[in-house]
């Protein structure tokens, strides 16, 4: 508390996550993201919380969904395949509003992949991996620092709309160093009462809760579906977070989020030595995107250029955000390979000369 | 409720004491089962033991899919629904953060030995101090009929219209079996529920093995009822019953598999 | 030892006609009914006065409709009668 540490981001996250007061986690090794299993091994049980390595990722997500319906603190992480693996549960857990904390540390894919890092998930964590009309609230850190900041975010979050959270890291983000400042955090304080629908036994003989997400009945499904959307509408109106840099005399305006921001802060100083008016918009929360920032921003910039690790992904949310106004440009490298900042200044003044500016 | 309105009329009902009642840890619901389905009685037995074993502010079941997927209509206990499979994975979450409650897994024969035989195993492995109960009547009833890892060879379900043949669908899973040799089960049986002998010493096995929990004895409790399946066999529930008598119990006998040792 | 009456009581609207209670009575005593319930099932009935509250069929009942009674070894005698209540009372029996 107040001090700076140098860290890795997977063990900032953890560590995090401990201070938050996480009771419960269940998670399976798979590259990058073991550290973050591990430092849970060596410290959780000790700092008053419960380890346990499951026997895959369908068992981790599984044994989260049993311990959050208890409602204590819990969360897992895994990476892009191993995410996979847990789509089921995640769709489970988003119908049922269950809340819990998710992280995916990004590898490169699609299938067994590579360990480098990689934003190819975004669909996957955005639009829904698990089957059926659901949304997670999607964090997108982008430094060591965020990687810790965004869990306390994360853990209420979850617990203020019971939904599961998602931090979508990636292979960098999770293996590099660098100095980490964890704030005051009063756990108590954060903690919400679910005593009205936990399954902890029917105790002075109250009324049975059970958790499901099994309706049979399609009025009573399209009744829950209906409750989904409304929660998704408040989380959009009140919970959208970015990050502007020098978005306001901004000629051509980079959308990127995670490490694919951190190329663009850099190419943004370079392209702005080059007299170009760059400036870059940063979602901090991919759900709930921030459509609105993006539209008003749109009006007073000439050209967009969305930079990604992966094949196009975030920049459909952004054109049509966007719309067809002005043309919305995409970079991006696959495979773990990462955009470098000349190669993202060559993409700027490719489109300042096709705006003419 | 109306009862019945024909046949004898007894005169001194006020002489008489009741014996056996319903107990309220059922809910009032009447089942969705077939008629004659062993689910139900077993669902009555588990409920019974929580209810004389003063339970009930902290047990707390996982119900699975299958025809018991709405296990939780019937016993009036905290319920968790399970993904397909992953009901001791559920279990072991609950536990693990509420390890002074009364956690029980109620499983069929897909859920636990099909798809789920990972989570089994490993639940099993590491001596979760939980309660597994498995249903077991060779066959899926709730998608119509198909075979189960359990299904005998020979047997004839909607995807062996020909019978089991070992070949080509391979055995008879000895699941049960499996549970026994592992050093972190506790107490391993095979029961059933197909005559009132069978029933009382089922219910006795469900009351040791909920005591073992109670009493924070490490390892898993696995009680395996050998069940009917009327409808998805394609008999009567009395001929159901007494096929388990004459055929199943051969391959799937009764008995304690493992019992922990005296003292401990 | 003289054999105990006893006698059962069954929902019929929930019976489902599965006739293993039948099949498990020791004494016969049980019949299905030729009239149906409600859902369309033939339903138990205690046809017989050899009923001795042996709880076979209520244990392997699947729908648990089945209540139990047996004569009690200690005869009952009548103590007192309640009547003409209009709030709440308490009685004890020294």
């Amino acid at each position: 508390m107040g001090k700076k540490l140098l860290m890795k981001g997977n063990e900032a996250l953890a560590e995090a996550a401990i201070r938050a007061g996480v009771n419960g986690y269940f998670g399976y090794p798979i590259t990058p993201q073991s550290e973050l299993l591990e430092y849970m091994a060596t410290n959780l049980d000790a700092r008053g919380g419960v380890f346990l390595q499951a026997e895959s990722e369908v068992a981790a997500i599984n044994m989260v969904y049993g311990a959050s319906g208890t409602g204590k603190r819990v969360m897992t992480s895994t990476s892009s395949p191993g995410f996979s693996l847990m789509q089921e549960g995640v769709s489970y857990m988003a119908c049922a509003e269950l809340p819990c904390l998710l992280v995916n540390v990004v590898r490169g894919g699609p299938g067994l992949g590579t360990i480098q890092p990689s934003q190819g998930d975004y669909f996957q964590a955005v639009k829904g991996g698990g089957h059926g009309d659901y949304k997670l609230i999607v964090l997108a850190p982008n430094s060591v620092q965020e990687m810790a900041d965004l869990v306390y975010l994360g853990f209420d979050l979850a617990d203020k709309y019971r939904i599961p959270t998602l931090i979508l890291s990636d292979g960098a983000l999770g293996q590099m160093m660098e100095s980490v400042e964890f704030p005051e955090y009063n756990v108590e304080e954060h903690l919400v009462d679910h005593s009205s629908w936990t399954t902890v036994g029917r105790e002075n003989g109250r009324e049975q809760h059970y958790i499901t997400s099994l309706h049979l009945l399609s009025e009573k499904m399209e009744e829950i579906n209906v409750h989904l959307q409304d929660k998704y509408k408040k989380i959009q109106e009140n919970e959208t977070r970015f990050e502007s840099i020098q978005t306001e005399d901004a000629d051509i305006l980079i959308v990127a989020f995670g490490l694919s921001s951190r190329s663009s802060q850099k190419a943004l100083e370079l392209a702005r030595e080059q007299g170009l008016k760059v400036g870059i918009l940063r979602p901090i929360t991919l759900f709930p995107f921030p459509s609105d920032e993006l539209k008003r921003l749109a009006n007073n910039v000439k050209g967009i250029l969305v930079v990604e690790m992966n094949a196009g992904q975030m920049v459909e949310d952004v054109r049509l955000a966007v719309g067809s106004n002005i043309p919305v440009e995409f970079y991006g490298r696959m495979g773990g390979m990462i955009p470098q900042p000349d190669e993202i200044v060559e993409k700027i003044i490719n489109l300042s000369k096709q705006v003419k500016i | 409720m109306e009862t019945t309105r024909e046949g004898i009329v007894c005169n001194n009902l006020d002489q008489m004491d009741v014996v056996f009642d319903r107990t309220e840890v059922l809910h009032d619901t009447p089942t969705s089962y077939c008629p004659g389905c062993s689910h139900s009685v077993v669902h009555r037995l588990i409920m019974e033991v929580i209810d004389e074993l003063g339970i009930l502010g902290d047990a707390i079941g996982v119900a699975p899919v299958g025809c018991s997927v709405f296990a939780y209509h019937f016993m009036n206990v905290d319920m968790q629904q399970a993904a397909h499979g992953r009901a001791t994975a559920v279990a072991t979450g609950i536990k693990r953060v509420l390890p002074e409650k009364i956690v029980f897994s109620y499983q069929g024969d897909g859920d636990l030995a099909a798809i789920g035989t990972a989570e089994t195993i490993h639940t099993i492995n590491r001596g979760e101090n939980i309660v597994m109960i498995f249903i077991n009547n060779g066959i899926y009833g709730m998608t119509g009929g198909q075979m189960a890892p359990t299904t005998l060879e020979g047997d004839v379900t909607s995807t062996t219209p020909l019978g089991r043949d070992i070949y080509r669908q391979g055995h008879a899973i000895k699941i049960t079996e499996m549970a026994a040799l592992m050093d972190g089960s506790y107490y391993v049986t095979r029961q059933a529920v197909n005559s009132a002998k069978t029933v009382r010493k089922c219910k006795k096995a469900i009351k040791q093995a909920f005591q073992y929990q109670i009493d924070g004895k490490g390892g898993t409790s696995y009680i395996e009822v050998v069940s009917n399946c009327p409808s998805g066999w394609k008999m009567t529930p009395i001929e159901a019953n007494k096929k388990i008598d004459d055929q199943v119990l051969d391959y799937y006998p009764l008995g304690d598999l493992k019992t922990p040792p005296k003292g401990a | 030892m003289a054999k105990l009456h006893g006698h059962i009581k069954i929902e019929i609207e929930n019976c489902k006609g599965c006739e293993i209670c039948v099949n498990e009575c020791p004494q016969d005593s049980l019949k299905m009914s030729k009239n149906i319930n409600k859902k369309g099932y033939h339903y138990a009935v205690l046809e017989d006065d050899t009923c001795t509250g042996c709880t076979n069929c209520a244990l392997v009942c699947p729908e648990a409709i089945i209540t139990v009674y047996r004569e009690s070894k200690t005869a009952k005698e009548k103590i007192a009668t309640i009547s003409d209540v209009k709030d709440n009372i308490s009685i004890s029996v020294n």
